[in-house]
């Protein structure tokens, strides 16, 4: 079977010099915690497309982004990442995949936004530029704990791509279990380089995260060495 | 819509938009529709959840492959001969009396596609990633998963690149069945942990 999304690919971003931060909230797709989504709306027959379009989405990823340099599976979460949050929240999933595609054959110079908008006879809505150019995150490349450490999540609100999910930060939990060195996304999707750092799985309580009164409940997620500190 | 320039202007349908970006890169050799065929026919007809029904259905008759799949979830996996995407680092939690395992990615849509295919749409939807770090025992009440609540439940964020699997419990009543009916019982929905078989 031929699967179009690379996860080894590495084509590149523009590659970034200096630090610029023109925004000041995290993205729309950080959603542990959010309420008032409402109930799960479960469809019991459900194709795996319901279109042949959401399939398209899902190879014009991979199609959009052959000839990008320091192109990732990170990349391509960050161009989701940076839709606008009406445009994430309001739009069907592979939806996203469809703007990541063409926000990333745009940015690198495949195509233009007129070129897809006269093609598609109407507006062709991108994600927004990215707000930062450069690392912020350099990353430790370390692995400074152990399982059965109390580790705490930097509390920080980056305004490039991370996987530290807002709802741990500043929470106290204990590393379960160590896994091996992955590269940290913060830096892949911003600088060619790669750093990589071990990621390990921390294990939180979920009536200390939430302060509400809900008991036996564990939070379990999987963090890089540079998300935690000593508490 | 308020993305971009076009204040205002509705966008143009999606299926134009995917329609308008395939062409233009089809123009550039970089995609062909014989090509998205082909792909979206091998997610509909090689993924699926009937590959970690086997999985599952093997763990509930052979304890020493139990061990070894949770101690090992990629290799083990591999060993009954399943390839594929999204299972390079699989961790399987099992379900006991005591404790209910439930997956969920708050970030995006992580999934462990080789076992499980594809994921619904509800996994992927912001009421799901939202809710099960934050109410997880409503939330699997309300999903048709009832626990009492003496039993832990253990949520698991993929927020990396691990993938998670639950293994149910093996129901009642089910000693005289054999591997393939065990398979058989086994949901998707049990496998994410919203479900019991």
């Amino acid at each position: 079977m031929n699967l179009p999304v690379s996860r080894t690919a590495d084509t590149g971003w523009p590659a970034a010099s200096r630090a610029v931060t023109l925004g000041s909230v995290d993205g729309p797709h950080d959603l542990g915690g959010r309420m008032d989504f409402g109930a799960v709306r479960v469809d019991p027959r459900e194709p795996v497309f319901r279109a042949r379009w959401e399939a398209a989405a899902m190879v014009l990823v991979s199609a959009a982004s052959a000839r990008a340099p320091n192109y990732t599976l990170s990349s391509f979460r960050y161009a989701v990442e940076r839709m606008d949050p009406v445009h994430y929240l309001g739009s069907p999933y592979y939806e996203h995949w469809l703007t990541a595609a063409a926000t990333t054959a745009v940015e690198t110079g495949l195509l233009s936004r007129e070129q897809l908008e006269k093609r598609a006879g109407g507006p062709f809505p991108l994600a927004h530029p990215p707000r930062v150019h450069g690392v912020e995150n350099p990353g430790t490349g370390a692995a400074r704990f152990t399982a059965g450490d109390r580790v705490r999540v930097r509390r920080w609100h980056p305004l490039g791509h991370t996987r530290c999910p807002g709802y741990l930060r500043g929470h106290v939990g204990t590393v379960l279990r160590r896994h091996g060195a992955v590269s940290l996304p913060d830096v892949e999707v911003h600088a060619p380089r790669r750093v990589r750092e071990t990621v390990y799985t921390v294990r939180f309580d979920a009536g200390e995260v939430w302060g509400d009164r809900q008991t036996g409940v564990r939070l379990n997620a999987d963090l890089w060495d540079s998300y935690l500190e000593t508490p | 819509m308020t993305t971009g320039h076009h204040h205002g202007t509705p966008p143009a349908p999606v299926e134009r938009r995917a329609a308008a970006l395939e062409e233009l890169l089809a123009e550039q050799g970089l995609v062909s529709p014989e090509y998205i065929d082909a792909v979206q026919q091998a997610y509909e007809t090689q993924l699926g959840p009937m590959h970690g029904a086997r999985v599952v259905a093997r763990a509930w008759v052979d304890p020493a492959y139990r061990e070894h799949l949770l101690a090992n979830g990629t290799r083990a996996v591999h060993e009954l001969g399943i390839q594929g995407p999204e299972i390079e680092h699989l961790t399987v939690v099992a379900n006991g009396p005591e404790v209910h395992h439930v997956v969920v990615c708050t970030l995006c849509s992580c999934y462990p596609w080789a076992v499980l295919g594809l994921p619904p749409n509800w996994y992927k939807d912001p009421p799901y990633r939202a809710r099960m770090v934050r109410e997880p025992r409503t939330l699997l009440a309300e999903m048709g998963c009832p626990l009492h609540e003496s039993v832990e439940i253990q949520v698991w964020d993929s927020s990396a690149e691990s993938r998670y699997l639950v293994l149910p419990e093996r129901p009642p009543g089910t000693e005289g069945l054999s591997e393939a009916e065990l398979a058989a019982l086994v949901t998707r929905d049990s496998m994410v942990g919203v479900a019991v078989p």
